[in-house]
């Protein structure tokens, strides 16, 4: 049992049998993490290294308690104390790594297709934590395990992805693994947030978060960064907040509603802390899932070999 | 007095008619002695099947030399030119340092007579220094010879600058051409701004980075009454704005790269950085813009823009490299693979954009094949069939994103004043 991939590089094109392959295997791999002893044999004698070219906190411990479950070594590379401060280039790196045994490389960087170049020539397998704007697919895999967990299924769900759309990988992620899984996508932000043509893709598109929220049944919320109005995306926190921020008064109105955020928060920025903390929010149970889905997609990816 | 030889039976290209016939050309002391039928010579080249063109011209190619020989250097890129049918390539001025003086234009000159095998005419800058701030000595870039100046691979930000240079340009006859980028727009894209890169989740640079400029540049030419040349157009409403500007009387002139012509954003998805090129690959309907405008005229020629690079600048991840396509060796194959046996333009056309075309636009005489005329000439089997392979390149610039790519129209010679440097798939022994 396993996947015919030998990366996940984004959710793109991964088809629907794939997707419910990850999700079932998460599934039982959750069930591990609850037993006392959290450990099972699968990688055992394989290395795992969790390159991080960019900061991350949830992720890369996510995935270095995944790998670790699974009895694999795990070495965490962080490019502020690695040789990329002098200058080594990222094949280089990846060339060390693989004379050093590394089985599986997951990768996150601010460069969009990093995974996919290095994919060209490392042997082992690929892992996209994270590509610059492109995809996150862990992320978005973690998000559909949570809404399968929460709502029974995904198929015939209607998801508003909200906040910065043209600068999220988790929203490009998210868009491709829930339309496969026969969700219906929205996207709401102010229109410098949405990228161009995105409708093409099938989605809706809403500048209202009110007259969009109506017609949905999870609101995925996106952190947005200040850094976006220094550059003059938006005008001020206040303003946005005001009109695209998840508020204790709209989730008022919409008390039906599953609140998604894949976090780091912006506390009254993006949400109101009474929303992160209410009832509907899934904040905390995505992160508890996302190491049951980083330990099925480091088990699938072995394919056969696994078992062998 | 040199060996005589006749080029025999091949399909004569007159490039102004538009135009072939059969016949031979018959070639002494670097120029065309006669054309006719039944001549004969020295030497015989069968030309049975063949195209016989003028040599080709390519107004916008980089050498990279002086100051980046690990790129290319004027020895490497006159033969990659004469492996693509080129006889006269125009060197762009950004190298280090930029030929923005007298000075350095004629040192392109002296190594090209001492390393080049083609002809090599170095282009100035349009600010000293390349910095976009200050007026070019342009005086002193005319008198070594210099038709043409840009600040390529950057854009004229300044409209003033622009304007300046536009007006003072005409005491020299100077072309001036501008790499049309409003960088505030496009800054770290990669990606032509739409579905493909909404899709494939790169940065994206917008149109508009492009066409903001041309208008702009349409306006200052208009009003200082000066003639200009816009590089590498990629969309459809720059074509438009020319086509508009044209017919209003406005002297401009432009051109388009073989890729832009034949490639769009799809590719991408490679995340490969040999597609990553400045102005990107564009949508299907600008490059059928593009393709339109081509054969309406409103484009004047088709330039490489050939921009090598080495391995490690382009062995990195795609938001790092530098853009830019090593296009002298593909681009006669990739226009006849996909434009003239596809039945969109025919040969004798392309031809024309690539000798007739980029002359006029230099204010040159258009290469014509007649007797006295010098004897600059360009073999062309166009039902050649071949893979492309960059490590057979003779071009330093491996950065093609057409590797492994089937093409169909090849060079089969190339003739530099009266000399056969290139031969059937290889440059002549004797002129290394």
């Amino acid at each position: 049992m396993g996947l015919k991939r030998k990366h996940l590089l984004g959710l793109k094109d991964v088809n629907k049998d794939e997707i419910k392959l990850i999700l079932d295997s998460a599934e039982s791999f959750k069930e591990l993490l609850g037993r006392e002893i959290k450990k099972a044999p699968v990688l055992r004698g394989k290395t795992v290294v969790n390159l991080f070219m960019e900061p991350s906190t949830r992720t890369r411990t996510s995935f270095e308690l995944a790998a670790k479950t699974l009895s694999a070594n795990v070495i965490n590379i962080n490019a502020s104390t690695s040789a990329v401060q002098k200058g080594e280039c990222l094949k280089d790196t990846v060339l060390t790594l693989t004379a050093l045994g590394a089985d599986y490389i997951v990768i996150r960087t601010s460069m969009c297709g990093a995974p996919h170049f290095i994919s060209t020539f490392f042997g082992g397998h690929v892992l996209n934590a994270g590509d610059g704007i492109n995809e996150h697919p862990t992320q978005a895999l973690l998000d559909l395990y949570t809404i399968r967990e929460k709502l029974g299924k995904i198929e015939g769900k209607k998801v508003l992805i909200l906040g910065d759309i043209r600068h999220s990988r988790v929203a490009r992620s998210n868009i491709f693994g829930l339309q496969t899984m026969g969700a219906t996508v929205g996207v709401c932000a102010p229109p410098t947030l949405i990228p161009k043509n995105i409708e093409e893709l099938g989605v809706n598109v809403h500048y209202n978060l009110d007259e969009a929220l109506p017609e949905y049944d999870i609101v995925n919320i996106l952190r947005i960064q200040l850094e976006r109005q220094k550059q003059g995306l938006f005008s001020s926190a206040h303003e946005y907040f005001e009109q695209f921020g998840m508020t204790d008064d709209r989730l008022a109105r919409h008390p039906d509603l599953m609140i998604m955020h894949p976090g780091p928060m912006n506390r009254g920025i993006e949400i109101d802390p009474g929303v992160a903390e209410s009832p509907n929010a899934t904040i905390t149970d995505q992160v508890t899932n996302g190491v049951a889905v980083r330990m099925a997609v480091l088990y699938l990816l072995l394919g056969g070999e696994a078992n062998e | 007095m040199s060996k005589s030889i006749v080029l025999k039976n091949g399909k004569i290209v007159d490039v102004e008619k538009i135009e072939s016939y059969i016949g031979d050309v018959l070639i002494e002391d670097g120029i065309i002695k006669k054309v006719g039928k039944d001549l004969s010579a020295d030497e015989t080249i069968d030309c049975t099947g063949k195209l016989v063109s003028p040599g080709l011209i390519d107004i916008h190619t980089h050498l990279r030399e002086p100051g980046f020989e690990y790129k290319e250097t004027i020895a490497t890129a006159t033969r990659a030119a004469a492996a693509g049918g080129f006889t006269t390539i125009f060197a762009m001025p950004n190298t280090n340092p930029p030929c923005d003086n007298e000075a350095t234009a004629i040192y392109i000159r002296r190594r090209n007579e001492t390393t080049g095998i083609i002809n090599v005419e170095p282009v100035g800058c349009v600010s000293k220094n390349r910095e976009g701030k200050l007026l070019a000595e342009m005086g002193g870039l005319s008198r070594a010879g210099v038709k043409m100046v840009t600040d390529d691979g950057s854009p004229i930000s300044s409209a003033n600058l622009m304007l300046l240079a536009l007006k003072y340009s005409k005491a020299y006859n100077l072309l001036v051409a501008n790499h049309c980028e409003d960088t505030s727009l496009s800054g770290i894209g990669v990606c032509s701004e739409g579905y493909y890169s909404t899709l494939y989740g790169l940065t994206p640079i917008p149109k508009s980075a492009e066409e903001t400029m041309v208008a702009r540049d349409l306006i200052l030419a208009h009003e200082a009454d000066a003639r200009i040349h816009i590089l590498h157009i990629s969309t459809s409403w720059s074509v438009e704005l020319i086509r508009q500007s044209k017919s209003q009387g406005t002297k401009v002139t432009c051109e388009v790269t073989p890729h832009h012509l034949t490639l769009t954003d799809e590719m991408l998805g490679s995340y490969n950085p040999n597609c990553k090129v400045n102005p990107p690959l564009r949508s299907k309907k600008d490059v059928e813009a593009c393709r339109k405008a081509l054969l309406d005229g409103t484009i004047d020629c088709i330039a490489t823009d050939h921009a090598p690079h080495a391995r490690q600048d382009k062995e990195v991840e795609i938001d790092l490299a530098p853009p830019g396509i090593s296009g002298l060796e593909t681009a006669l194959g990739q226009l006849f693979a996909e434009l003239v046996h596809t039945g969109i333009a025919p040969a004798e056309l392309i031809l024309s954009k690539l000798t007739a075309g980029p002359a006029k636009v230099i204010g040159m005489d258009a290469p014509i094949i007649k007797e006295g005329a010098k004897a600059d000439l360009t073999i062309i089997d166009p039902e050649k069939e071949w893979t492309v392979d960059p490590e057979n390149f003779y071009s330093k610039g491996k950065n093609t994103p057409l590797k492994g790519r089937k093409l169909k129209g090849k060079v089969f010679a190339t003739i530099v004043s009266g000399r056969t440097i290139y031969l059937d798939g290889k440059i002549k022994e004797e002129v290394c």
